[in-house]
Order: structure tokens, then sequence, then C-alpha cells
């Protein structure tokens, strides 16, 4: 995350729904793609297996529910429980944001990833089964749908519905301020330096 | 008050608490080519240096070729990757350990051979397994690239307090039953998210009787059920195998370090958030047949049927896995046909592995149909293995003998599978694609790796046994 970044508020999109439980970080991000040296440009590599067909020349996979067209340009990935688990790679948020998504909304997600998403402003949001069903339904009941994901309020709402969602505050000071998370630690350099004297040769 | 050995290693290493953040000292920091060029970039970018390149310590090992030194073997991309890391390493004052190096390795192989960890530390990784590091009563755990930026600078991480989850196995192992087992049978029983959120203290008889290699491989797979970290306090076993090593302390150190360390256990009243018990004698050798580590059974266990779970989000993940895995309800695995086995990784590649790889592989030929690689997890293993005549073993037996990596773990490098190829894999991750597109990986032990790739199908290790 840089200085330059925005703060996280509120955000109203429509939604792409995954509906797939254990979706790890190879799928979000295949290894073939990950000597790349730079943060950028992982968005046209997103699901890749799922989302072109095997072969050359590379073609879209059309069964697969991103290359939906009701669901192009959709900002919130819906999807099941533990999101994200597998490799550590901060490659899937980057390639999660740079196509375009700001939200996810899971029964729970892996905890690397969770930590990944909150230092580049990707809000992971866990709603209970009974919640994400519902938004299921809504999606299948109207493509068109939007959701809207209200940080500070800690709420998500689609249709009449209202769910509200825990986040520490931790994390959601760092989404809201968009504030460079090293910068702040350097506040307490002083702290971080007696801590080091005390340490032992061995330690 | 009593604590838990994760509360205790937690509480040492806090600086700064604020809110439900604690910002913690990190003792090791353990990097690999792959998810510290960005980092780097970051730091560069803001002006901003590594604050202590004294405790970090890179290697070489997703992205290099098992067949040849030379960095430029698997394409430019890789070759790319690798020249970055040499180069960020030079200009910060990082030591390299780089493909060619006598100490070379996988980095959760050669970290602890280097005697880089030690009891009651912190280490962090931009690596998922680095949970590995946990054997020594370390606590261990994988970071993404941002984080591996702010240890660069910082030298600490922002961390939540995690929830604590003690698994004690009581009892004497079956002869032929490996730490892998274990470690796969605990997943199969809380399943692969079943710890998210916690950190693992692995306890009991049956773990305190494992070598450090052992314990390794336990706490290696702690984050494919979901867990922060694994974590086993230390004990004899320990300090011997830590006693001498290149960075383990010396002399009147050690002797401060040990008497420090063992005061490194739970405290017998401490509470843990949630507890799990096995019974050791129930363990029975583990091969997976799904796609996530959790999907698992006893080697002569049917297939599942997807019918047989309650709950809608399980099954409909077993429909899927059968369907990727080519497989049927009911179908026995010792029935299947394997085309390749991969003996290798971070979980599965140290000495003792080879070892019990090569108890089996000497008894007999691999299979006309199966193509098998062992590939030692540094060069220290290879050459220990060289010593014993392990490779001669193997090679005698028809696999191939590799140079160190991380290799069909995650093919980053040449060593990919094609569609619908089925592997017996000492790896950690059974996921769709990870060993390359439509290719299908069953996770087993060293043992019944190699048994496997004799018999040309899943085997029972006990009818091997010497």
């Amino acid at each position: 995350m840089t200085a330059e970044a925005q703060g996280f508020k509120a955000q109203t999109g429509t939604v792409c729904p995954l509906d797939q439980a254990n979706v790890d970080t190879d799928q979000i991000i295949p290894k073939q793609f990950l000597t790349s040296v730079s943060r950028k440009g992982f968005g046209k590599h997103l699901f890749f297996d799922w989302r072109y067909n095997k072969g050359e020349p590379l073609t879209v996979n059309n069964d697969f529910v991103l290359n939906f067209p009701q669901h192009q340009g959709a900002t919130v990935l819906l999807t099941r429980e533990n999101f994200g688990c597998g490799s550590s790679r901060e490659h899937a948020p980057w390639a999660l944001t740079d196509y375009g998504f700001k939200v996810i909304i899971a029964t729970s997600f892996a905890d690397i990833f969770y930590g990944n998403c909150i230092n580049n402003q990707l809000l992971p949001v866990k709603l209970s089964d009974e919640q994400i069903q519902v938004l299921f339904d809504a999606v299948a009941a109207s493509s068109s749908v939007e959701i809207t994901v209200d940080l500070q309020a800690q709420t998500v709402s689609c249709n009449e519905h209202e769910f509200a969602f825990e986040i520490g505050d931790a994390h959601k000071f760092t989404l809201i301020s968009g504030l460079d998370s090293i910068g702040q630690t350097l506040l307490d350099e002083e702290k971080i330096t007696q801590f080091e004297h005390a340490r032992q040769t061995w330690q | 008050m009593s604590k838990t050995l994760y509360e205790k290693i937690f509480d040492a290493h806090t600086i700064v608490e604020k809110d439900d953040d604690y910002l913690l000292y990190i003792d090791r920091h353990l990097i690999h080519e792959v998810t510290s060029p960005q980092a780097f970039a970051g730091l560069e970018e803001k002006n901003r240096k590594v604050r202590r390149p004294d405790r970090t310590f890179a290697t070489m090992d997703h992205s290099i070729s098992t067949r040849s030194l030379a960095l430029d073997a698997c394409g430019p991309e890789n070759h790319k990757q690798l020249r970055t890391l040499a180069q960020n390493c030079e200009k910060h004052g990082i030591t390299l350990y780089d493909v060619g190096h006598k100490k070379q390795g996988i980095v959760h192989v050669m970290g602890p051979e280097l005697g880089l960890i030690l009891p009651g530390m912190t280490v962090v990784c931009g690596d998922s397994h680095t949970a590995t590091h946990g054997a020594f009563g370390a606590l261990a755990f994988g970071i993404g690239t941002s984080q591996v930026e702010h240890v660069f600078a910082t030298q600490t991480l922002k961390q939540p307090r995690a929830k604590t989850m003690r698994i004690t196995i009581e009892g004497e192992l079956l002869d032929g039953i490996t730490s892998k087992d274990i470690v796969l049978a605990i997943i199969g029983e809380i399943g692969h998210a079943g710890a998210t959120g916690y950190v693992i203290e692995y306890a009991g008889s049956a773990i305190r009787s494992l070598s450090m290699e052992a314990r390794m491989t336990i706490c290696n797979m702690s984050i494919e059920g979901g867990a922060k970290a694994g974590l086993i306090a230390p004990d004899d076993i320990t300090m011997d195998y830590l006693k001498g090593r290149d960075y383990a302390p010396k002399g009147q150190d050690w002797e401060e370090a040990t008497r420090y360390w063992q005061s490194l256990y739970s405290d017998d009243d401490a509470v843990f958030d949630a507890e799990v018990v096995l019974k050791a004698e129930d363990i029975e050798p583990q091969v997976t047949w799904g796609t996530n580590p959790g999907q698992v059974i006893g080697v002569n266990t049917p297939v599942p049927n997807p019918d047989d779970f309650n709950d809608s989000v399980t099954k409909t993940s077993a429909v899927n896995a059968l369907d990727y895995m080519g497989l049927e309800p009911g179908q026995l695995l010792t029935e299947t046909p394997v085309s390749h086995v991969f003996i290798g990784s971070c979980t599965n590649s140290r000495i003792e592995d080879l070892r019990a790889a090569a108890v089996v592989a000497k008894q007999g030929k691999v299979s006309s149909s199966v193509t098998a690689i062992v590939v030692p997890g540094s060069v220290q293993v290879k050459q220990q293995a060289e010593q014993e005549s392990l490779d001669k073993i193997f090679i005698e037996a028809g696999f191939e003998w590799r140079l160190p990596g991380c290799s069909m773990c995650l093919g980053m490098n040449d060593d990919l599978l094609k569609e619908g190829d089925r592997c017996a894999s000492t790896s950690n991750r059974n996921f769709e694609g990870r060993q390359g597109r439509g290719a299908r990986t069953h996770l087993v032990s060293p043992a019944m790796a190699a048994a496997a790739a004799l018999k040309g199908k899943f085997a029972d290790i006990r009818a091997f046994q010497e």
C-alpha cells in the first residue's frame, strides 16, 4: 500500500457470484504468473484455469461465471467458505483488485489472504451461511442487483436486506485511513530500537 | 497467570499494543525469489533500507531447475526473478544461499539445517509453509509481500492475537506410519479450514517421540488445516538437533539460551480455545482423494460418496473433487494406477524422508508405467544421501535423482505434469492444477510414494516393511 492510496469508504456495485467453497490462491492466480517482479498486470490472469479453455490459442470459457455477460463490471465477488486458502502469494489480491473487485463477501477467509486483502485496499467481508445464501438468491433473481458495503457502518445492504459484519479495529483503520502502514509503524521506531537493545546476543 | 507456549512467545515479542493489534518483533526473516522482489521495489520507492539485514536470510528455491545449475535453465522470466533476488541481496547486504552454494536449499529445509531457527523465536517468510519452523517451538508463519516489505523496513509486524488449539496424540504409531500420515489424519479430522484463526500446539506422547525432521513435516502442514502456525514445545530432541549448527549459539550463549528454552512450554493449567485428541494407533497410511488436503482417507478405505456428506457445501466440493480427480465413489485407491511419483518439497525432502523412501525403493523397480523423481530438499541433504548411497538405490530402482528445489510441489520450473497425469506426491497441496493444469495430485508419505512407484498404483506401505 502506498501513502497516496485512497482510503476505503463505501462501495456500491454489481456482483459476480462464485458458488464454490475452498477457492485457493492457486486458482486465483496460478504459478506460471508468479515469475513477474511487478505488482501490476495480474488481472488478466485472474482465475486463469477456470476462465480460459485449455490449449492454444487462448479462448474464453463461456461456462465460467466471471465470463457471463451479465457479470461484467462487477466490483463485488460473492463466494463461500475458506476463500483464499493455500499459498501466501499476495499476487492473489493483486489480481483481484487489478481485475476490478473492491469487496469480497464470503463465509470465511484464510488468514494470510485476509491480511493481504487489508494491505491492498480490498475489503474482505465475513457473513453467515444464511446471509450469504440470501445474497446468492438475490443475484440469481436479478443479475443487475447491487450490493452496498459501508465499511464505516460495517453493513452490507442488498434490496430490503441489511447485514452487519465484523472487522477488527486495526484492519478497519488501515482500510479507511489508506495510510502507509510502514510509516505508521515507524512512529514507534524508538520503542523498536529499545526492544532490540534489550535482546540477548543469541536471540 | 498461566500461559500457553504461543502466548509466552507472543508476549515476549510484543513491543506495542494498540486496540486489537500488537506490534511484534521479528527475530528471523527468510526470503526467496518469488515473494520478495515487489517488497524490495516498495522499499526503494520510499527510499527505505532493510533495517536488520543480519536477521534476514535468502535462498533460491521456487523458480530454479532441478536438472541444471544454470539460472537461465527455466527461461528468461525465472532468470530475471533469480537475478533480481541476487541484486537485491547484494545491495542490501543480505546473506544469500544461491544456486551452486553448498548450503542452498528449499527455504524451510535450509533454515533449520543452518541452525537459523531457535526455540522461542518469531520467524516469518513470504511463504505459507513457514509454519514448518514451529517444530522448534518458534512462532513461525507465512506472510504476504506487503508484510515482507514491512519486516524489511521495521523488523516488526502488526498482528492480532490468534486463538489457541491443542492437538494431542497419545499412544504408539503402528509400523510404517509416519508424521505425514499423522498430519494428514489431523487435517482429515479437523477439516481443511478447521484451524482457521488458530495457532496449533501439537502435544502428546506420539508427538514427543518424533525426530525434529518428523516434527517439521507436521508443523509444515498446519497451514493446510487453516492454522496460522503450528508449535511443538522444545525438548532434548530439539537441543540435540541444534547443538553445533552454523547459527546456533555457542559456549556461554548456548548455556544461557538452553536455560531460556527450557521455560518454553504451555503451563499445566493453561487453557486452550480448542482441544482435539487423536489416538496414535488409529492412524493408518493416508492418501488424499480430493482437491484439498482435508479430503483424505486410509489407503484401504474406498473413495467416499458425496451423498455421505451432510452439508451441501461439503457435498458439492466432493462432487467437484471427484470429477477433477477422475474417481468414482467406492473406488479403491489400491486399484488406481498412478503415472508419476514425486518425492520432495518442504514437507518431505529431508534425509529421513529419503531414507524411508529408499528402504522401499530397494525392494523392487519403478513400474514401467510410472515416471518417478526424487528431489532432495537441499544440497546438504543431497550430499548426505549420496554419502549413504541412497542416490544409487533410487537410480538403480528407476527413479530420477535431481538437484534441490521446490520442483514439482508447485511447478514454477519445468517439473510439471500434464492433463490427466496422476501423481503420488509427498508435497503438501493437492489443489486443482497445482502440479500442472488438469493433473491429479494425491498426497502421501515418502514411503507410500515409493511404494506407489513400484506397484504402479497406491499400496499399503505395511506390506513393504523390512
